[in-house]
């Protein structure tokens, strides 16, 4: 990405609490009016880069940019973001209008105007009759949307969200996620988003950063993260991944031949062009990329012959373990259930794996 | 098993402790009020007759007056002191990641522990080598000293109890350090500014060895009493005063208690929480 469409850049920034590292040379854009999400396991660093952001921790080193200003000088309350906390903050003393209008106070605003302004907040977050409730009679659910409405009635350019569905429960979460991508395709802010769920993330983001131990490991769109994961540690942070060891054979018109170790030859154009033949690589495959069939498949090369080893059946899909010769870790395939299905397939009983070409996906590290 | 669970289940040679308990702690007291009305000016049994006549006396001199309103004076400005010091002692204490924090809240609440008498006398020592004259001023710093760690406990549940993002939210939407204190912390610790201010004014209110080091010419209350103590005639009336000084401490001390009542609770929910 050009440094010009970044809004925000974050410019090799250090992270240390005391002796110990939380963020190690991270560096990520974000354009305006994107949904960006920073995905990862817990204590990987992500409140603590968002934390950054919004200027409650200041970076060890590196540099933090918003629409083009260097963020070291400038306290959290004259920074252009707002941010919903992991635990709301609603202000315990204040009910819900009085949370709402809080920032509003320098705005210098006509009491009429403020109201209008809240009225419109409270309808937008789908709240119009709670106004004069108190925070402590809230339920989770509410508070969260009283949190994110008292920073959107700012209009900041950057809304930073810090695991904002955590606490809610299934249904509510999944309500609220179509509700925060409308909202944020309605307001056109950008859209900082903490989680540490890849499906929430892949469903609301443009684009995503996954992160592990302070760094980021890959940013890119949904699709790219799920199709072309850079390395082993994205490939299976995000949806499983069947894992083989490989070599390269031969490279041409950008397709490269892999000598993989239990299936044979693989031809893919999934790689990185920096690999040249004769290096030990790491190929790796999507279990529902695998076709599981009783008889050898005709007019393909993609093939494998292997032993059914175990099923499992999930009503929409089932989940297959086949043992392929060479190799010791079973290989899963995913398939869904087209047909009525007759009862689990018997063990040890030789079955045909194949695959698409460009299914399997060559990763950097061997 | 009875439906009661170990911890609950009655004990009867603990009530029967704490029965005594307080008897022995609020008897002596309420001999106080008892002999005040008493109508002979022995304090001794059996009582001879009811009368108003200790308090109408006590009404009606001059320096119980002017002593009662130097202990006020005292009071409020202790109080508002000791209180301005705890609010910020305590939020330190509760936020920041002080190095050796542990000691210093030990040696913050060290004034309940070491006998006031050394701390009457370490300060008459050091204000004299200062020349600094004994006044009413010089009590109040002492009762300060007493009041702190008063003030510092009062104030410490309160901010244990609210959760520090509320604070970073109101930097988040805008507002400087000042304002966030002003419209954020202030309002939420409030409760425990007040129950701070009512108790620490009923600790100076009848604290006496600060005063007795201390003080110039204008004694406090507790000092024009221990002066009257050596004439008998107006032990009764000192009864009667003491009567009155008892009952409105333990009605500021529960008003306080009451207003403070949801630090605990808060505390708790937000343990909750978490
Ligand atoms: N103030 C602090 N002092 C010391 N260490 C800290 C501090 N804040 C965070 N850390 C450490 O930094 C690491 C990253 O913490 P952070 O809160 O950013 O994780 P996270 O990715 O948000 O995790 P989660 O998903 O659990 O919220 C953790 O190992 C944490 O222990
Ligand atoms: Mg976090």
């Amino acid at each position: 990405m050009k440094q010009s469409d970044a809004y925000i850049s974050i410019r090799n920034v250090n992270k240390l609490f005391g002796s110990f590292q939380a963020i190690s040379d991270v560096s990520i854009d974000i354009r305006q009016g994107e949904f960006f999400s920073l995905l990862g396991s817990s204590g990987c660093g992500k409140t603590t880069l968002l934390r950054m952001l919004a200027g409650f921790e200041m970076p060890t080193s590196g540099e933090i940019f918003i629409d083009g200003q260097p963020m070291s000088e400038v306290p959290p309350h004259r920074r252009p973001v707002n941010m919903v906390f992991q635990s709301y903050a609603i202000f315990p003393h204040l009910n819900v209008r009085d949370n709402i209008a809080y920032g509003l106070r320098k705005r210098k605003l006509s009491r009429a105007k403020r109201d209008t302004m809240v009225d419109e907040m409270l309808e937008l977050i789908k709240l119009p009759e709670y106004g004069d409730r108190k925070a402590n009679q809230l339920s989770g659910g509410q508070r969260q949307r009283i949190a994110l409405a008292r920073a959107l009635i700012l209009r900041p350019k950057v809304l930073l969200l810090d695991e904002p569905l955590g606490a809610l429960d299934k249904q509510l979460r999944e309500q609220m996620q179509l509700e925060l991508r409308a909202l944020q395709k309605t307001v056109g802010i950008t859209f900082v988003f903490v989680t540490h769920d890849q499906e929430e993330a892949l469903t609301l983001s443009d684009r995503i950063a996954v992160m592990a131990n302070g760094r980021e490991l890959q940013v890119d769109t949904p699709t790219r993260l799920y199709e072309r994961p850079v390395n082993r540690d994205v490939a299976s942070f995000i949806g499983n991944m069947n894992f083989f060891e490989g070599k390269i054979t031969g490279i041409s018109d950008h397709r490269a031949s892999v000598d993989v170790k239990g299936l044979g030859h693989v031809t893919t154009t999934n790689f990185d062009a920096k690999l040249k033949p004769g290096v030990d690589i790491c190929i790796a495959i999507r279990p529902e990329k695998l076709i599981l069939t009783e008889n050898e498949p005709r007019n393909t090369g993609n093939k494998a012959r292997g032993q059914m080893d175990k099923a499992a059946y999930l009503g929409e899909r089932s989940h297959y373990y086949v043992r392929l010769d060479g190799i010791s870790q079973p290989v899963a395939i995913s398939a869904q259930n087209r047909q009525r299905a007759e009862g689990a397939p018997e063990e040890k009983r030789p079955i045909w794996i194949s695959w698409e070409d460009d299914a399997f996906v060559v990763l950097e590290d061997g | 098993m009875s439906s009661q669970s170990y911890i609950r289940r009655p004990n009867r040679p603990l009530q029967v402790y704490a029965a005594i308990f307080l008897i022995v702690l609020y008897v002596p007291v309420l001999f106080l009020p008892l002999f005040s009305f008493n109508d002979s000016i022995y304090v001794k049994f059996p009582l001879t007759g009811f009368t108003t006549q200790w308090y109408v006396e006590l009404f009606h001199r001059e320096p119980v007056w002017a002593a009662l309103m130097n202990s006020v004076r005292v009071g409020v400005t202790t109080s508002i002191i000791a209180t301005g010091f705890g609010v910020f002692a305590a939020k330190a204490i509760i936020r920041y990641r002080i190095p050796g924090r542990g000691p210093l809240v030990g040696f913050i609440m060290l004034p309940l522990v070491v006998p006031g008498i050394i701390f009457g006398v370490a300060l008459l020592v050091l204000l004299s080598q200062l020349g600094v004259p004994l006044s009413l001023y010089t009590v109040t710093i002492g009762h300060v000293i007493v009041c702190l760690p008063f003030a510092i406990a009062t104030m410490i549940p309160r901010f244990e109890g609210f959760d520090p993002s509320v604070e970073e939210a109101s930097a988040d939407l805008g507002e400087n350090a000042w304002w966030t204190f002003w419209r954020v912390t202030f309002p939420i610790v409030f409760p425990g500014i007040l129950a701070s201010l009512l108790l620490t004014f009923t600790v100076s209110f009848d604290e006496f060895i600060m005063a007795f080091f201390l003080s110039g010419s204008d004694p406090t209350l507790p000092m024009y009493i221990w002066g009257q103590l050596r004439f008998p005639k107006e032990f009764p009336s000192i009864l009667a005063m003491a009567s009155i000084i008892l009952l409105v401490s333990f009605i500021v001390v529960f008003i306080g208690q009451w207003i403070n009542r949801d630090a605990q609770a808060t505390t708790l929910a937000n343990e909750e929480d978490k």
